[in-house]
């Protein structure tokens, strides 16, 4: 799941210049460091429900819950469970 | 009256958070009328100092024109101070609706409506036309007022990498059970300076049946030819459904804004934006001086000739001391900086040599991005830009920059 989410990262915000200079895993900064702005969080979260048939209700879908690829696996395993 | 001790301290603690974040934004007092060269008391109390002006949207230096001054006038005269009403109550006057059709010929479009500002024209449009079963598709640096028209709005968003075509067609093909798709771009992108691929997103659109939006606010008296906009650098005039532009700028720089292109969509918008129905009319000496405005570009393209050729002496003179540019063709060059500290102390070095640029750093550009934004003007001339040059030249040198690109200035400063 973290490989299949930091995949479609790399391909939905990165371009190839920054693909090349960066170091992206699970602990980096998403949204707090520029890389994923909070307006175009959206492709994501919708990547999520639709790849692991959950909804997330917009106010869990905060900044903050998607800041990097740990908190977002917290945030889809909460989710599946709860379905 | 309660102002509650916790509410105040609260307030202040988020005044201080800015502060503390750099981000404390403060207005410089001038003394004189908009121009390239500019009186400007800085910081607040010193004595004013004359300064080149790099950073109004003083494009084609029409914002203190004799001609346009006289035309406001004239609409004093004429038509009045304010119009005290929305444009539906009792706010409208032949020149609103003249005013209209001008913009409408020079846009080449079928029909446009007035607002308060681009800003309202921004925020207005989408709630008026788009619904839950329509798409907004949105270049990720788009004008942040067309991030709130989008917000505002119950259709469905999405955005695709700062022009990337192949990422705008993997999502036009993503959202096709839409019944709208529209593409939202800006035309000349205000940070960065670059043009929107327009013809190429005009082809994608007419392939996939979706509809492009386009806010030429940066473009609108000087991009294209004879000055229409980005639509006619990239021969795509008629063929963009809407196009949203300030008055602001280029055009006069006074305020007002519009919506422009199809004419049901124009006029969805005047039965249902909120902010044309909601706020006074343009006042009558903005409608008559931009009618002016409007003339004067119509006659001749000396003043976007003028400002093309300060652009390309600026752009070429930059590269050649030893700065990194943002490439492109508009009268908008960012010089890349990289480090947010750094861009503040070279504005801060620039003003004290007489040059007034302003420093930008995330979150207004992305992380990293820092930069300083020069906006040229018809207004300036060659000899003003030659000591701006200079000035550029000697803060660079002290800050050990010239000639160092991109990996070399972030190895010195970090990003």
């Amino acid at each position: 799941m973290k490989e299949m989410i930091l995949d479609y990262i790399r391909k939905e915000y990165l371009n190839e210049e920054d693909a090349e200079d960066m170091q992206l895993d699970e602990n980096t900064p998403l949204i707090s460091s520029g890389i994923v702005d909070s307006f175009s969080m959206v492709s994501l979260k919708r990547f999520l429900e639709k790849k692991y048939a959950i909804s997330i209700p917009d106010d869990q879908a905060t900044p903050e819950a998607f800041d990097t690829v740990n908190r977002i696996l917290e945030l889809v395993r909460r989710f599946q469970k709860d379905s | 009256m309660a102002y509650p001790d916790a509410v105040q301290q609260a307030f202040r603690s988020e005044l201080e958070s800015i502060h503390g974040q750099g981000l404390f934004k403060e207005e410089r007092f001038i003394h004189s009328p908009q121009s390239s060269g500019i009186l400007v008391e800085f910081p607040a109390g010193a004595e004013p100092k004359r300064v080149v002006n790099l950073c109004s949207n003083n494009y084609l230096g029409l914002s203190s024109h004799p001609d346009v001054i006289a035309a406001a006038h004239r609409g004093l005269e004429e038509r009045g101070y304010g119009m005290s009403s929305v444009r539906f109550i009792c706010g409208t006057q032949d020149v609103h609706r003249e005013l209209e059709r001008a913009i409408t010929r020079f846009l080449g479009t079928e029909d446009t409506i007035l607002f308060p500002s681009c800003m309202d024209a921004n925020a207005g449009v989408f709630e008026a036309i788009l619904g839950p079963d329509d798409v907004m598709i949105s270049d990720r640096l788009v004008h942040a007022s067309i991030i709130d028209g989008i917000r505002l709005c119950k259709a469905m968003h999405d955005t695709y990498k700062h022009a990337d075509m192949a990422h705008l067609e993997q999502k036009l093909e993503e959202h096709r059970d839409r019944r709208v798709r529209l593409i939202i771009t800006d035309g000349v992108f205000s940070m960065d300076g670059d043009l929107a691929p327009l013809d190429r997103i005009v082809q994608l659109a007419e392939k996939h049946g979706a509809m492009v939006f386009v806010d030429d606010s940066h473009a609108s008296g000087f991009i294209g030819k004879t000055g229409r906009g980005t639509h006619e650098h990239f021969g795509v005039v008629g063929r963009i459904d809407i196009i949203t532009t300030t008055l602001g700028k280029g055009l006069g720089g006074a305020s007002g804004g519009c919506v422009s292109g199809r004419k049901e969509i124009v006029e969805l918008c005047r039965q249902r934006a909120r902010p044309y129905l909601f706020s006074n009319a343009v006042p009558p000496p903005i409608a008559v001086a931009t009618l002016k405005v409007l003339e004067i570009l119509s006659s001749t393209t000396e003043r976007r000739d003028k400002l093309e050729a300060n652009t390309t002496f600026w752009r070429r003179a930059l590269k050649e001391t030893g700065f990194v540019i943002k490439e492109g063709e508009s009268p908008i060059v960012p010089i890349m900086l990289f480090n947010a500290k750094l861009s503040q102390e070279v504005s801060r070095d620039l003003f004290r040599e007489g040059v007034y640029a302003v420093g930008f750093f995330f979150p207004v550009v992305p992380a990293g991005q820092a930069r300083i934004r020069t906006q040229l003007s018809a207004d300036h001339d060659l000899p003003m830009l030659e000591d701006a040059l200079k000035a550029f030249k000697k803060v660079g040198e002290k800050h050990g920059i010239l000639g160092l690109d991109k990996k070399g200035i972030i190895a010195k400063y970090g990003s």
